[in-house]
């Protein structure tokens, strides 16, 4: 029954191609395909609708007020109006504007978007796009975000918009480099750059209850955080989002754009952060594996958006919590602080290999990473001087 | 039906490539050029060399593609210009094209040697690079290394 329930969403679509069988195998192989795609897309767009009014009502809890309370019961059927008002809005292109690459722009960002979900598995033999380089193929789409982020700033013909691509494509650059080498460990560890394989590398349980989750280790506690963090700047959150600083550069490289268009790159930027969040879950959490061995009767895909909400949850508390960082704040904890960390969860994962995978590799790791911690935040600390600002790039 | 994509391929690829070429606007040839090194490699895609096409896409549109634009914006004060034909560039070119040619023919046709290659995973390449070429490996990673102090030491000098 359990197994009948888990794997529900496979057999539909077994059943749905069963109608196809006469069918040549291309027909079938594309079909398949398009089931994959659409239910990807309704899945996430829907979470999109729901996150997006979900989180105005934290935010609302957080700062003391209601939230959107109007639409629907408790403001439910807020995305629903928002969709119909942005779908209607007039559609605005500077007349100076590269019309082209002004198109062209949020089309691309969100198509890399959706692009990057395809290899997540949501479940038990539920990855819609499996490839044998899949964590690569995350990065390699996720990296084509920087040239689209470009298009928008560059085609509007706008200060404003030019400057806020140069922010994100800043801030985007510098912390490709932590978020590919924070996943390194786990993929040096497993010998895999397969999700599935990630997934099942952490599927046991030792002493029968404690799941072997690589969140569970210390250089795999310190590199989530470390992924987490720079997930937060790679998706342009708070409190990274100097890229669309509306006090100081009105939205940064989405300030020409209207209505659907300006839609979808909201959009974008919500489905660039259930990627990297489903991310986190399948290389740290476990993927869709249970936290507890009595649990496993629940649905796999139960367990994997639980994660992926709980993180989100965290995303909105962030966002409700920090103020917003600057440009000089975010690039020297990128480079002094967050990339040498990364670089050793690398050797600490070595190390806890080395040293048999079991307490004492545990602990091992542990002495590595809490020397280099120590050390760096002594020298970043004495190298802190506490003198009036001087602003070189603003005389 | 793989043939078709083949070609389908290849024509947007050289399209863009052509585009590259003779847009007008510095900017467009840029992104045009970003255009065909997507189409390159959904190439190797179709070819089975899955890792080769992600590297590609990864490195040529993230990272070179990115670096070509920050390179015409910081040095090029007439971006949105118009430019004229570079007739050097184009012997160049050619002279490429004629050398890459050249190369092709002499070389044993792919169709004789295929059945012996055996299908390239990530894991064979990540062995390979870990084991018979770890020198030039970790040669070209001192070489990066000196390059990003290089890099860091031009910036540092601005300091007063």
């Amino acid at each position: 029954m359990s197994k009948w329930v888990d794997q529900i969403f496979v057999y539909t679509k077994h059943w749905l191609l069963t109608w196809l069988t006469a069918a040549p195998g291309w027909i079938i192989q594309t079909v398949s395909s398009l089931i994959n795609i659409f239910a990807l897309l309704g899945v996430f767009l829907t979470l999109f609708a729901v996150m997006s009014v979900l989180e105005r009502k934290i935010l609302g809890r957080i700062q003391n007020r209601y939230g959107p309370n109007r639409v629907g019961p408790f403001g439910l059927l807020q995305p629903v109006a928002d969709g119909i008002k942005m779908l209607i809005k007039e559609d605005i292109v500077p007349a100076r504007a590269d019309k082209l690459v002004h198109f062209m722009a949020p089309i691309l960002i969100a198509a890399a978007a959706i692009l990057a979900l395809g290899v997540i598995p949501y479940g038990r033999n539920m990855t819609p796009f499996t490839i044998d380089g899949g964590i690569l193929f995350f990065f390699a789409v996720g990296s084509t975000t920087e040239l689209a982020v470009f298009m928008a700033g560059w085609g509007s013909n706008n200060k404003f918009s030019m400057l806020g691509a140069m922010r994100a494509i800043a801030q985007m650059i510098s912390y490709e480099l932590p978020l590919i080498i924070t996943v390194l460990p786990v993929v040096m560890v497993v010998g895999s750059l397969t999700p599935d394989r990630i997934v099942a590398a952490q599927a046991e349980y030792t002493f029968g209850f404690v799941p072997r989750w690589f969140v569970f280790t210390p250089w795999g506690t310190t590199a989530f955080i470390l992924f987490f963090v720079s997930g937060l700047v790679e998706s342009n959150r708070t409190p990274f989002d100097v890229p669309e600083g509306e006090s100081e550069i009105v939205a940064g490289h989405m300030t020409e754009y209207s209505g659907f268009k300006y839609a979808t790159f909201f959009m974008a930027e919500y489905i660039g952060m259930f990627a990297i969040t489903g991310l986190a879950a399948t290389l740290f959490l476990g993927g869709w594996h249970s936290p507890v061995s009595a649990l496993e009767f629940v649905p796999s895909y139960v367990w994997f958006f639980a994660k992926l909400s709980a993180l989100l949850f965290v995303y909105i508390w962030l966002r409700g919590t920090l103020p917003r960082t600057r440009i000089d704040q975010i690039m020297n904890f990128a480079w002094k602080f967050i990339l040498p960390m990364s670089f050793t969860c690398v050797i600490a994962a070595a190390v806890w290999h080395y040293a048999g995978r079991g307490l004492r590799g545990w602990l091992w790791s542990l002495v590595v990473i809490a020397i280099v911690y120590t050390a760096l935040s002594m020298l970043l600390d004495t190298q802190r001087k506490f003198a009036p600002r001087v602003y070189r790039f603003a005389e | 039906m793989s043939s078709a994509a083949v070609v389908i391929i290849a024509i947007l690829t050289l399209a863009a490539a052509l585009a590259a070429a003779t847009l007008q606007k510095l900017m467009h040839a840029t992104l045009s050029f970003a255009v065909a090194l997507v189409g390159v490699a959904g190439l190797f895609f179709l070819l089975g060399a899955e890792f080769v096409g992600l590297v590609l896409v990864f490195v040529y549109i993230g990272a070179v593609a990115v670096l070509i634009v920050f390179t015409i914006l910081l040095t090029r004060r007439d971006v949105g210009k118009e430019r004229a034909a570079n007739w050097g560039g184009a012997f160049l070119a050619v002279a490429v094209f004629g050398g890459l040619t050249w190369a092709i023919l002499k070389t044993q046709s792919v169709a004789v040697v295929a059945p012996h290659i055996r299908l390239v995973t990530v894991k064979r390449i990540g062995e390979a690079l870990m084991t018979s070429y770890v020198w030039p490996l970790q040669c070209v990673g001192l070489l990066l290394t000196a390059a990003l102090i290089g890099a860091l030491v031009l910036v540092m000098e601005e300091k007063p």
